[in-house]
């Protein structure tokens, strides 16, 4: 996939129209998403909220391509991918989407360096090319000196930075954040936050936000609550 | 992601846990040099019997008195007396695809010359025999026709026999004693090594047959007859023409035995051959079990490696690994550890043959051949045991993989 497919799309990167999910368990129906309709525009930042079993890991499994909807439509920045066979579907994580997990999922025994430049060894991208890019997030996430480090030599906070700085690397349409701060104490909660905050605010950078934390979930601009497989409450925080 | 940088990730990953890659290793290693050594001995073994029949001479055939089966009762060859030097005469005279006839007869005794002695083989043969056994002279001339018609009492010497009685002294016209009986040295025969069936030819004296059948035994028959025939296509004619003049002169009936053996080195050749060739492809076989048990070694740690780094594939996936990346990966793992445990192999399987075949007297030369092929095998074994961990890894749903613990 390349560039020119992405489509502006009047400002909206996200689209879901009558998206449904549902599990089959022994040949039982459980539905997970029961319908789910959104639009969010470029530049957002977005919490999603609720209780576990609420269908948010659903519907931000199905945001990130891991998953794909039972049923509805679901475009990025465009392109309809409820469709996409599982390879299309990692060239579209690889090209337009940046994860942030609770516990990092870095590599381990790799170094800092490495990990940033893995997205862009699947896109093809030139050794030379990638250790720039690479170097440059990793000066921007604050972490210059921290190049030949492995994951188990930085503390929490240093190895969620380096996952920030993985998730940017190929300059993705959105950011999928799925509890950032969940293995963090508070102190480095908010400094990951703030990290976030000021991507989406300077750099116009699209985040989604996972959280059942309601201090976390106030950083974003708006907040979308799911209960029972659907979206009750989808509110602009006044706060912001 | 392209074949370099897949590499990259396959070897780096295979050396972050060294212990394991080179005890994995160690399957095909040993598999591919016990195949190499095996094959490269049994090679060995065949072309040292293969010279050492055809240092008998080219073209040649063996008559021996007995057959293999006679009337039921089976003889040993020599076990009777049934050659004669008539009979020596009539294939020389009858048989025009026979070049060269040579009757022979065999003895072992003690030699003297001076004060030294040696219990040595002695061969009475015709003037004839250095042709037919393809021989050279290396001191002296051999005795001719007119020597071996007056059973002269001349002979030529072996390398050993020369040796060990003479030492450094020049052996031509010297007289030495058999059964009392004195022979002058006419002539020295050139080395030749122990050949056939693992006598030393060159611990030999040769002399006139009548000289020996006369004077020294006090007998008429033969022990043997040798025929080299007039090229390697007249070999199998001359064996019959020779076969159908005997039973004639021996007025063997219609449906009964032969009471003599007509021995074809060609045909003893290409029987011993197929035997060692066979022997060959039988140890290869058996080596080549080892190298399977390795490559189920391989599959084996390729599947526990997959499981253990489930959550590596996982994040792989999510930043846009396509599943051919991933089963590209743990195939090029497995592949990897194979063809540098062939490589190794090779090596290791090279210096163990060519220290066997020191031993046992063998030369030992290592091919091109099964040398590719061993590689070809090491590299097949690692994709064929490598695919399927390789292809469960790439199988992987990775929301389940990424929340592996």
């Amino acid at each position: 996939m390349s560039q020119d497919t992405r489509q502006d799309n009047n400002g909206i990167v996200v689209k879901v129209v009558g998206l449904k999910k549902t599990y089959f368990l022994d040949h039982v129906a459980v539905p997970a998403i029961k319908e789910v309709n959104l639009e969010i525009p470029k530049g957002s930042f977005v919490s999603i909220t609720g209780a576990s079993g609420s269908g948010k890991t659903t519907f931000m499994n199905i945001l990130g391509c891991l998953d794909k909807p039972t049923e509805g439509e679901y475009f990025l920045q465009g392109t309809d991918v409820s469709s996409f066979t599982p390879d299309r579907l990692a060239e579209i994580r690889n090209e337009r989407i940046g994860f942030i997990f609770q516990n990092f999922n870095l590599l381990a025994r790799t170094s800092a360096m490495e990990n940033i430049e893995l997205p862009l060894v699947y896109s093809g991208t030139s050794r030379h090319e990638r250790v720039k890019k690479a170097l440059e997030l990793l000066e921007m996430m604050g972490l210059k000196g921290f190049e030949k480090h492995f994951p188990q030599q930085l503390s929490g906070g240093q190895q969620q930075r380096v996952a920030i700085a993985r998730a940017l690397v190929n300059s993705p349409s959105i950011i999928l954040a799925d509890e950032p701060t969940g293995n963090l104490d508070t102190k480095t909660s908010y400094e990951i936050m703030h990290v976030l905050k000021k991507l989406n605010e300077e750099m116009g950078v699209t985040i989604i936000l996972v959280t059942h934390e309601h201090d976390i979930a106030a950083y974003a601009q708006r907040i979308i609550t799911f209960r029972d497989g659907l979206i009750v409450s989808d509110t602009v925080n006044h706060e912001k | 992601m392209n074949l370099p940088e897949a590499m990259k990730v396959s070897t780096r990953a295979l050396y972050k846990n060294k212990m394991r890659s080179v005890l994995t290793g160690l399957g095909v290693i040993i598999g591919i040099a016990a195949v190499v050594a095996l094959v490269s001995i049994g090679q060995g073994v065949s072309r040292k019997i293969e010279s050492q029949i055809s240092a008998l001479g080219s073209n040649l055939l063996m008559i021996l008195p007995g057959s293999t089966s006679m009337g039921g009762v089976h003889g040993g060859f020599g076990s009777v007396n049934t050659l004669m030097p008539s009979d020596a005469a009539a294939i020389a005279n009858q048989i025009p695809d026979a070049l060269y006839v040579s009757p022979g007869v065999r003895w072992v005794g003690q030699t003297v010359y001076q004060n030294q002695n040696w219990a040595t083989s002695i061969m009475g043969v015709g003037s004839s025999f250095p042709m037919i056994r393809d021989w050279p002279i290396t001191e002296g001339n051999f005795f001719d026709k007119e020597d071996v018609d007056a059973a002269a009492n001349v002979c030529a010497i072996g390398q050993v026999v020369k040796e060990q009685l003479f030492g450094g002294i020049d052996p031509i016209g010297k007289i030495i004693k058999i059964k009392n009986l004195p022979f002058r040295v006419v002539a020295v025969m050139a080395a030749k090594g122990t050949a056939g069936f693992g006598q030393d030819q060159d611990d030999m004296i040769l002399a006139p047959y009548t000289t020996i059948q006369k004077k020294l035994l006090g007998i008429d028959y033969l022990s043997f007859i040798f025929v080299k025939a007039i090229s390697s296509s007249s070999v199998n004619a001359a064996q019959q023409e020779i076969e159908s003049l005997l039973r004639q002169r021996h007025n063997i009936k219609t449906g009964s035995d032969n009471d003599f053996t007509i021995r074809n080195v060609t045909d003893m050749l290409a029987a011993v051959m197929n035997i060692t060739g066979l022997l060959t492809i039988f140890l290869g076989s058996i080596a080549s079990i080892s190298l399977i048990v390795g490559g189920i070694g391989i599959m084996n740690i390729m599947l526990v490696s997959v499981t253990e780094r489930t959550r590596e594939i996982g994040i792989r996936m999510a930043v846009g690994a396509k599943r051919r990346d991933i089963l590209l990966q743990f195939l090029l793992e497995a592949v990897t550890l194979s063809t540098i445990g062939g490589i190794i192999g090779i090596i290791l399987g090279s210096i163990l043959s060519i220290t066997a075949g020191s031993f046992i007297k063998i030369p030992i030369s290592i091919n091109v051949f099964p040398v590719l092929i061993a590689f070809f095998f090491s590299f097949a074994v690692g994709v064929f045991f490598g695919l399927y961990p390789a292809t469960k890894a790439s199988k992987l749903n990775p929301i389940e993989a990424l929340r592996y613990e």
